[in-house]
């Protein structure tokens, strides 16, 4: 039914991904479709990389260990952005679609009262992209 | 310390290693329902210390009023060789640095790609700038350097002409303070932004450290820039923005509304002004929350489209070849003087090279941290020859170029007789003079929204740079930090025009001028170390 899933990845906070990896994990197993990981950078340096080409590397690092782990292809994609704080999202639903995936898994917080004001990253993208958006929380 | 390593697909760059981790100081605290990604502690110093400032202005009007009146002019009348001559020493380091091989560096590794056009990268440079200048100088800087360079007794130790004035000699008077004006508004203002914009630009992202103020400094301080050293640094860096933009919104504020009484008779007071600048603020954080393409970049370039139209409307209804011949004209003189007007020592001229020069450098330095971190930020994949030619010399004619048709025009309405141009308020100089030109009730309005904008585009640039220090150089911070630095800045603004002591407050960030001047120095040496270690194509 899904041709390729799409798991959103934030390298800085790996810890927050687990569960979200182990749900796209399973669908791609069932599917048997490939996953592909896509990284939003900022082009100024981060916490994660000095350069946009360096946090593409780490990505395509980490992908590459997931595809060691757990026996299924992981490609790595990664986007720069100007203002990732506002243009998340934008970029993420532009991925997918340049990706060509048909299904997104990404991990979402609890949603609070900010959420009200500004939509979670989550939320904007299951609001707005054309595909279908499983969100685990 | 570097070494250059192979970043492809943007080439060869030299990255510092450092064991500093972007974020690593940071805190991630809940405020309420947001949560926060803030550097401990310059968040916290800074946003205290402005608190303070504020309280004490207000409590103390009147201390505060003597202390930095007092403060102000001894800055920049005792130190006023040091501010010239650190003027000098920007351009020479830009233009040295522009021509040499160091030229061929590309910010961002040697085959990085400009990240904006020219289009947009140029009504950024301007609009969070030098704009909102522009249209309250542009005529009424001009005038005042001709009447007093005209007027009898120029060049005696009282008056306030340029050198030694021009008494009683309309033509001369014209070129000199022509010269003056755009002295002022050239190549020195344009090189202060440059080395800033450069340096922050070369050690971001050629050197992998975090965009913030004092990562300009590690060739110098090497690891203690991320200790005590560089928290001060940053801290002044928010302190003369936050106090730079406040001011400059309050004052603005009162020059706005100066301008929409004059048009449309809006009442001159408090609640005026307090409605100027909240609706500034409202458009500032509706611009922040859009981000930086959909919206800082989006309404400079509504500003610039709106002060190019303007500009072309001056010269194709004003006299086209009056000022067409005196862009030539005034550039010539602009050369002509410009050994004497910046020279140092020994100055006649006190009045003019400290009360105007002088004051204009500390100024224009305050705001390079501002100014220079949003230039870097939007610079990249740009190499340094060209990020300098279109930084300070593409400038400096724009500047020649305003300066020539809104003040050249002025000064030859005035020659003609049109005296009320001399008697306005200097606030309102513009729009007396656009009162002599056809549709003037709608270039007026033009003007006001240029003035407006331009407000707005400083205060959203203002409010990135400062949540990108204050978050030890992160540019993702949550957004509600951003929104919260644009809201302060209005609030301060608000707070010391009802409560008096927006002079005074200008006074301080003016006076940050001088410690930066000294920092800024440091750093143009710092730039030179930088560049020269970074690969450069053949």
């Amino acid at each position: 039914m899904y041709e390729k899933i799409m798991v959103p990845v934030d390298l800085a906070h790996l810890d927050r991904l687990a569960k979200a990896i182990a749900t796209a994990t399973d669908l791609a197993r069932h599917y048997g479709a490939p996953i592909c990981l896509v990284g939003v950078t900022a082009e100024t340096p981060t916490e994660v990389a000095h350069t946009p080409e360096e946090y593409a590397e780490k990505l395509k690092a980490f992908a590459a260990a997931q595809s060691a782990a757990q026996g299924l292809a992981f490609e790595a994609a990664a986007y720069p952005s100007h203002d990732p704080a506002v243009d998340l999202d934008a970029t993420l639903i532009a991925a997918a679609e340049e990706q060509g995936a048909d299904l997104i898994v990404m991990a979402s917080h609890l949603p609070g009262l900010p959420e009200h004001v500004f939509a979670s990253n989550a939320g904007a993208v299951a609001s707005h992209a054309q595909v279908s958006v499983f969100v685990v929380r | 310390m570097s070494e250059t390593t192979d970043l492809t697909p943007e080439g060869p760059a030299a990255v510092i290693e450092t064991d500093y981790a972007i974020g690593q100081d940071n805190i991630q605290p809940k405020l309420g329902p947001f949560g926060l990604d803030i550097h401990n502690p310059v968040f916290m110093i800074s946003g205290l210390t402005i608190v303070a400032f504020v309280f004490f202005a207000l409590a103390l009007p009147e201390v505060a009023e003597t202390f930095f009146g007092w403060l102000r002019p001894a800055v920049t009348s005792t130190f006023d060789w040091f501010f010239l001559l650190a003027g000098n020493v920007f351009v020479l380091v830009a233009l040295v640095v522009m021509l040499s091989p160091l030229g061929k560096v590309r910010i961002g590794g040697m085959d990085a790609k400009p990240d904006y056009s020219y289009g947009g990268w140029f009504a950024m440079l301007f609009a969070a700038g030098m704009g909102i200048g522009l249209m309250f100088f542009g005529v009424s800087e001009p005038i005042s350097h001709y009447t007093s360079s005209l007027a009898e007794g120029a060049g005696a130790p009282e008056s306030w002409a340029p050198l030694a004035g021009a008494a009683g000699d309309e033509a001369e008077a014209r070129r000199l303070g022509m010269a003056a004006t755009i002295f002022h508004w050239g190549l020195h203002p344009w090189a202060i932004y440059a080395i800033v914009g450069l340096s922050l630009a070369i050690f971001a992202y050629n050197k992998g450290l975090p965009l913030s103020i004092r990562s300009m400094f590690y060739p110098i301080f090497g690891e203690r820039v991320w200790g005590w050293t560089g928290h001060v640094i940053d801290t002044l860096a928010v302190f003369a923005t936050l106090f730079g933009l406040a001011t400059s919104l309050g004052i603005g504020a009162e020059q706005a509304n100066a301008g929409l009484d004059f048009l449309f008779g809006l009442p001159v007071n408090d609640v005026s002004k307090v409605l100027l600048i909240s609706g500034i603020t409202a458009i500032a954080l509706v611009s922040v929350i859009a981000g930086l393409d959909a919206g800082v970049k989006r309404l400079s370039e509504i500003n610039m489209v709106l002060a190019a139209a303007l500009l072309l409307f001056v010269i194709a209804f004003g006299p086209t070849l009056a000022i067409l011949t005196g862009f030539f004209g005034n550039l010539g003189a602009y050369v002509e003087y410009l050994p004497a007007l910046s020279n140092p020592f020994g100055r006649d001229d006190a009045n003019f090279s400290q009360g105007w020069t002088s004051f204009y450098w500390a100024w224009w330095i305050s705001w390079s941290p501002f100014v220079g971190m949003f230039i870097a930020r939007v610079s990249r994949g740009r190499s340094v020859r060209e990020f300098i030619f279109c930084v300070l010399l593409i400038p400096s004619l724009v500047s020649v170029l305003w300066m020539t048709a809104f003040g050249g025009t002025a000064i030859g309405l005035l020659t003609e007789g049109y005296q009320a141009i001399a008697d306005a308020a200097l606030e309102l100089k513009l729009f007396t003079m656009l009162d002599q030109l056809p549709l003037a009730g709608l270039t007026s309005f033009v003007g006001i929204v240029l003035v407006i904008v331009f407000f707005v585009t400083s205060s959203d640039s203002g409010s990135l740079v400062i949540d990108t220090i204050t978050a030890g150089g992160k540019v993702d911070a949550p957004v509600a930090q951003r929104v919260f630095w644009a809201i302060f800045e209005g609030l301060v603004a608000i707070a010391l025009l009802l409560g008096g002591g927006l002079g005074a407050l200008q006074a301080a960030a003016v006076s940050t001028g001088l410690p930066f001047a000294i920092v800024l120095l440091l750093g143009s040496f710092a730039l030179v170390k930088g560049l020269l270690s970074e690969p450069r194509r053949r």
